[in-house]
């Protein structure tokens, strides 16, 4: 019972994440953030260099073949989350690997 | 908030990364002793949804946007340490498939908004907790507005950066005030999406709020003894 709804949940999570990255990312804004603003207003910005992988088929949120930006932007999105997420449940299951058979005393669930 | 490449000279991003790698040692020994089993896949979809909400730039100000850094909030869902583990997975995933974040600037990044976001921002967190009430409204409060706090942390840690290390010739004080004025306005963002994740979890699954484990759920976590509806699990 608790750990289909532990699915659910996640699924849930992971549906609103796509979501966002794929459909609502098309509509952010455009401008420099808070940090590229005053590295632009300051002078500091002229020092960028670029980024060695900006040649790369995802480089800034794009699809490289990709010409419609926001369909790029939602592949992008798409490839980023599950990406994200995958590498993630690979690492926290590490981590929970690494916890030595010492401690295991955790409440179990239904008897 | 990412810095590209260029903008701290290589001797400040190398100590940086050092700091970074420490921190997420640390982190990884920390969230093995702390993570929950049930928490280990929330983690992961904590890191998708902060990818997903950092694509997310929203205008605070002309020609300027923010958006999430969300340390605080992984901290408040999943713990410091681990919190700090999934800003850093998404970092790691900006700057290698989307070229977003310098490679010599990982660390830096790593610092400014993983470790202080997530590891400040839960001090905070804890310290906000103390002064409210033990209710799923002041968890909610406590984790939007020790959030907004942590951004202008993390903008202030890019200062440091700066002052130890920037190339550029602004003074550092120009850059402080600059910094600190529109992160404070990005931060205000950085509460409310905060706020509202933590109180959809907290509605839909409070049991696994690392913030609110000390808050009662008694229809579930703690029946009274003798209560036959322990039973129904």
């Amino acid at each position: 019972m608790r750990s289909s709804n532990l699915r659910i949940f996640l699924l849930g999570g992971l549906l609103v994440a796509i979501g966002l990255a794929m459909l609502v990312s098309g509509f952010a804004s455009g401008s420099p953030d808070g940090l590229n603003k005053v590295a632009e207003d300051h002078g500091i910005a002229a020092n960028a260099k670029a980024h060695r992988l900006e040649s790369g088929p995802l480089a800034g949120y794009a699809v490289k073949g990709v010409g419609n930006n926001r369909l790029g932007t939602g592949i992008s999105g798409l490839i980023g989350v599950l990406v994200t997420f995958g590498i993630g449940l690979a690492l926290f299951a590490a981590v929970r690997a690494m916890r030595s058979g010492r401690d295991r005393s955790e409440p179990t669930r239904a008897p | 908030m990412h810095i590209p490449d260029g903008f701290i000279n290589a001797p400040t991003s190398l100590a940086a990364g050092a700091v970074a790698a420490g921190g997420v040692g640390v982190s990884l020994r920390r969230a093995a002793q702390t993570l929950q089993e049930k928490q280990a896949p929330l983690a992961g979809l904590v890191a998708a949804y902060i990818f997903a909400v950092q694509m997310l730039n929203f205008p605070v100000a002309a020609g300027t946007s923010g958006h999430l850094l969300g340390g605080c909030l992984a901290a408040v869902l999943v713990g410091p340490w681990a919190g700090a583990l999934c800003v850093s997975v998404v970092l790691l995933v900006q700057g290698l498939l989307f070229a977003d974040g310098g490679l010599t600037a990982l660390g830096l990044n790593i610092v400014n908004m993983a470790l202080i976001t997530a590891w400040g921002g839960y001090a905070i967190f804890l310290l906000l907790r103390r002064a409210l009430p033990a209710t799923r409204t002041g968890v909610t409060i406590s984790a939007g507005v020790a959030a907004g706090i942590s951004v202008v942390l993390a903008s202030l840690a890019f200062v440091v950066e700066y002052a130890t290390g920037g190339n550029g010739g602004a003074p550092v004080g120009t850059v402080v005030a600059a910094m600190v004025g529109v992160h404070t306005l990005i931060g205000i963002g950085e509460g409310i999406i905060t706020a509202l994740t933590v109180g959809v979890v907290l509605g839909v699954r409070p049991d696994l709020v690392y913030g609110a484990a000390d808050l009662q759920t008694p229809l579930v976590l703690a029946p009274k003894p003798g209560d036959p509806a322990r039973e129904v699990s």
